[in-house]
This record gives C-alpha cells, sequence and structure tokens, in this order.
C-alpha cells in the first residue's frame, strides 16, 4: 500500500478459551486508582 | 468504529473492534476524516487509491471492523472473587494532602487488622475463588507496614491454606516505604509478587505532599531505602507517584525518579473533588495533555537510545494483551476484586472503603456475600456503560473506575468524565510511542 502502513495486525482476541479470569487484577499492580486493564498480560499466553 | 489522530508528526489509524493500528499519510488521515473526500483538493486518482487500500484493510478486517459478539454469563453463583485488598492498617505514618483514604482513616476511626481477621480473609477468598487457581492479595493502608506482624502471619497462613485448596496466592504490597528497614525489605522481596513504592518524583514535590504525622518532609526517610530494596528485587515493582494540580509538570517527577535509578515508574491523576485544593479540573487538561506529550518524547528518547524508562500507562502490548472479554469487564471490582477493611467489612474495592452503603458483607461473619451487589458490578461494563459504547479507547480502559464514577456521578454506571478524557489521551500517546519506537528498543 502506498498511503497506509499497517504498524499492528489485530490485536483484540476473542478465541474458544478466552475469558478464563486467570490473569492479574489490573488495580493490583500499579495504579490504585485508575483502571488500566490493556496493560495486563494472559495467562494463558504466558504457558 | 475507527480513531484517527496526530501524534508529533505522525498520523495514526487504529480499527477499534480489532485492535489494528496503522500508520497512515496526510492525505488519508484527512479522507477519513471528511465527509466528502473528493472535496479536499487531491487527484481523483488519489482519492480512488485512499479509498481503495481503506476498502482493502476493511476486507483483511482491520478497518471499521464490527464489534464481535459477546456472550457474558451473568451468573453470580458461578463467579469467583479471586483477589483481594487487605486493609491491615487503616493508619498512616504519613499526612498526604490528596489522601483519597483520609490520611488512612478512610472516614473512620484509626484502627489496625488483627491476625484473627487477616485470617478469615483468606478464609473468604479461598471459599469464594471456585474454580480459579491464580489468587492475589495486596497489602494495603493506610500504611501496611504499620501492621508487619500481621502481613507475616498473613502469607505464612495464606500460603498453608492454598497448598491445602490447590491455590496460588500472589502477594503483593503497597507501602509509603517509611517503615522499611532491612528486615522489611528482605521480606517484600523474598515474599511479595510485586511491591508498589509510594514516592511522587521530585523532592520538593513529594515532600509538599507527603509530610510525616508531625509535619516532617518524608522524602530522605524513603529514597534510599527503596533504593535498595529495589537493588536487591527479582520481582516486580513499581514506584507510585500521584500528580495533582500543583505539579501539572509531573514529567519532571518521572525523570526524576528514573534518574534516582527506579525504571518502573507510574505517576497517577489525583482523585479529589472539584472544589478541593489541588484537585484537577477540566480547565487543566489542555496542559496535561501537554505533558502527557511531553513524557512521551522523553520516553520515545530513552527508548530510541536504548534506555529502559517504563512508565505503566503507556506500556502497552498491542498484540499480546488480555482477551476481549477481560477487555469488556474491567478492573473486576465489586465480582471478582473486593476489599476488606480493618474490622474485617468486605467493600467492591480499596476506594469504595468507608462508604457503608457498598458493604458486602464481613470476613468476621462468614464468607457469605451480598451477591446482590456483586451482580451489580458483574453487570456494570464496556457493553452496558453507555458512555462507553462509542469509546475509541473502551478496550485499553475497560470502562473505567467504578469508585471514581460513584464519587463523582452518583452511580458506578456512568463514569467519570475527567478520567475518561485522561485515559483517551494516554491511549494515544501509548500507540504514538509503539509508532515510532517499533522495532527499536524494547
Amino acid at each position: 500500500m502506498k498511503h497506509i502502513k499497517t504498524i499492528q495486525k489485530p490485536g483484540i482476541k476473542n478465541t474458544k478459551n478466552s475469558g478464563c479470569g486467570e490473569c492479574q487484577s489490573s488495580c493490583q499492580s500499579a495504579c490504585k486508582t485508575s483502571c488500566t486493564v490493556a496493560n495486563q498480560t494472559c495467562k494463558q499466553e504466558e504457558k | 468504529m475507527i480513531h484517527s489522530f496526530k501524534f508529533l508528526d505522525n498520523y495514526i489509524l487504529t480499527d477499534v473492534e480489532s485492535g489494528s493500528i496503522h500508520l497512515v499519510d496526510a492525505a488519508t488521515f484527512q479522507v477519513i476524516n471528511s465527509p466528502l473526500p473528493y472535496s479536499l483538493g487531491y487527484d481523483k486518482a488519489i482519492v480512488d487509491e485512499i479509498l481503495s487500500e481503506l476498502s482493502q484493510l476493511k476486507e483483511a478486517g482491520q478497518y471499521e471492523s464490527e464489534p464481535v459478539a459477546v456472550s457474558l454469563d451473568y451468573d453470580v453463583e458461578k463467579q469467583p472473587i479471586k483477589s483481594l485488598c487487605l486493609h491491615v492498617a487503616h493508619d498512616c505514618n504519613l499526612r498526604c494532602k490528596y489522601c483519597f483514604a483520609d490520611t488512612g482513616e478512610f472516614e473512620g476511626a484509626r484502627m489496625l487488622m488483627s491476625e484473627g481477621t487477616a485470617k478469615q480473609a483468606i478464609d473468604f477468598l479461598i471459599a469464594n475463588s471456585k474454580n480459579r487457581k491464580n489468587l492475589e492479595l495486596d497489602f494495603f493502608g493506610g500504611e501496611p507496614l504499620m501492621k508487619f506482624d500481621v502481613v507475616k502471619k498473613t502469607v505464612e497462613y495464606g500460603r498453608e491454606q492454598a497448598k491445602a485448596h490447590d491455590k496460588l496466592i500472589n502477594f503483593t504490597i503497597t507501602t509509603n516505604g517509611i517503615n522499611l528497614n532491612t528486615e522489611t525489605a528482605d521480606y517484600i522481596n523474598d515474599n511479595m509478587f510485586n511491591v508498589v513504592i509510594s514516592l511522587d518524583g521530585r523532592r520538593e514535590v513529594h515532600d509538599f505532599m507527603r509530610p510525616t504525622a508531625n509535619n516532617k518532609p518524608s522524602y530522605d526517610l524513603i529514597i534510599e531505602k527503596a533504593k535498595r530494596l529495589i537493588s536487591t528485587r527479582k520481582g516486580e515493582y513499581y514506584i507510585r507517584g500521584t500528580f495533582t494540580a500543583k505539579n501539572l509538570d509531573f514529567a519532571s517527577d518521572v525523570l526524576a525518579l528514573y534518574n534516582a535509578g527506579f525504571k518502573h515508574i507510574s505517576i497517577e491523576p489525583v482523585v479529589l473533588g472539584e472544589n478541593e485544593p489541588f484537585a484537577l479540573t477540566n480547565e487543566h487538561l489542555p496542559r496535561i495533555y501537554d505533558e502527557y506529550e511531553r513524557l512521551s518524547n522523553m520516553i520515545i528518547a530513552n527508548k530510541l537510545s536504548g534506555g529502559d524508562l517504563n512508565f505503566f500507562h503507556f506500556s502497552v502490548d498491542f498484540s499480546h494483551g488480555p482477551c476481549l472479554k477481560r477487555r469488556i469487564k474491567g478492573c473486576g471490582a465489586g465480582f471478582e476484586y473486593v476489599a476488606v477493611a480493618p474490622n474485617g467489612d468486605v467493600y467492591p474495592c480499596h476506594q469504595f472503603v468507608g462508604n457503608e452503603d457498598f458493604i458486602m458483607g464481613n470476613v468476621g461473619q462468614g464468607t457469605k456475600v451480598n451477591k446482590e451487589m456483586q451482580k451489580e458490578f458483574m453487570k456494570c461494563n464496556v457493553l452496558t456503560k453507555q458512555k462507553c459504547l462509542d469509546c475509541f479507547a473502551k478496550y485499553f480502559c475497560s470502562g473505567g473506575c467504578a469508585a471514581n464514577a460513584q464519587k463523582y456521578n452518583g452511580s458506578i454506571y456512568i463514569p467519570h468524565e475527567m478520567t475518561c478524557e485522561l485515559l483517551k489521551k494516554r491511549t494515544e500517546c501509548a500507540m504514538g510511542i509503539f509508532a515510532k519506537t517499533l522495532n527499536k528498543g524494547e
């Protein structure tokens, strides 16, 4: 493409096993006052 | 839904539902944002070319994607509680001027948690965790190291119970650092999965906002202890500060912390009512946006020169983040994450503690929890909050903070507008930094 360069392909996943709930609660990680979920990692991908 | 914006000299286009991110040229940026692209002054052939490329992206599911149908189970009987914030001390040895916890009291009396209540909280967590294997417990306050003995006993009991029930509890602690010494620091490094140490950045900013209980500066009481803890630490850590109307140049605080030797830094906007001293208001927004951009430039320069500065809110892995369901459900407050006060009362999260309308149970009275309230929090998500539906950042903030929504708007369903605006700006900055540092540094 001449006008558009894709730098990130679709990164929001809705796979069969998604929603397992094993990932870390975001508020426990660093903020404690504002909600930022997108910087949590997926426990299934860690395996 | 799409969102496009200019960040430094880049035009960035993101497809909200798929999470795709594209760099586009100026002509494409204009075409995307114009109802009459052929009237922009470009040759027809150029506009045709751009529209053709956008059409290809759409076919590939990376432009104007439709929302994926997600079915969420609101059966509260199946909902585990997996994460607990344990307020071992409603007392503090600092008197921070912006403290949402009322300098440790949480709108109640100063109070310390007993070992018995802490153990009951472990029982409560395990009993309500259902089939979840990975559980979390954060020692919080007030200042949790004021009850270090209870912290140690809780970890010991938690490990025993976790083993007996085939669970894994990750312990974390949020401390102001005053009571760090060789014993407490080594204990934290040996036992805590994550430690959050509160430091506001520059000495003068920190000392003004975070005096001791007898109104003395606290920076020098903490900084070397924090450095020592980090120097021997193998697990995660964050140095967490707060910015207020008094330090809108907070990028300088991030830099001060980095220059002091800390890599993992989070500086958060203060949560205060509009009329309170040091509160952030809508009038501050343009200045805060500029400051987030200044911080972004600092981080880009750092990364490009091989540095390792990690700012929490800009540290987003766009390819390996959480799944869609997690992004929709948010932080889990009130349904999978709860807080326990020193007297054993259970609240939806640490920010609700002290608001008696939100007591969900008491660990001293068994493991029962108010299911109706839990269900209300379960149902409160990106798909049910009207304001979130057409927000480009919805899968990054996941609906925002329920406590802020309640505090400012009287409903967990109505996000606090200024918090939304800050989150949107931070999301743009994270994408902008990603674009600028692609294949460089980390």
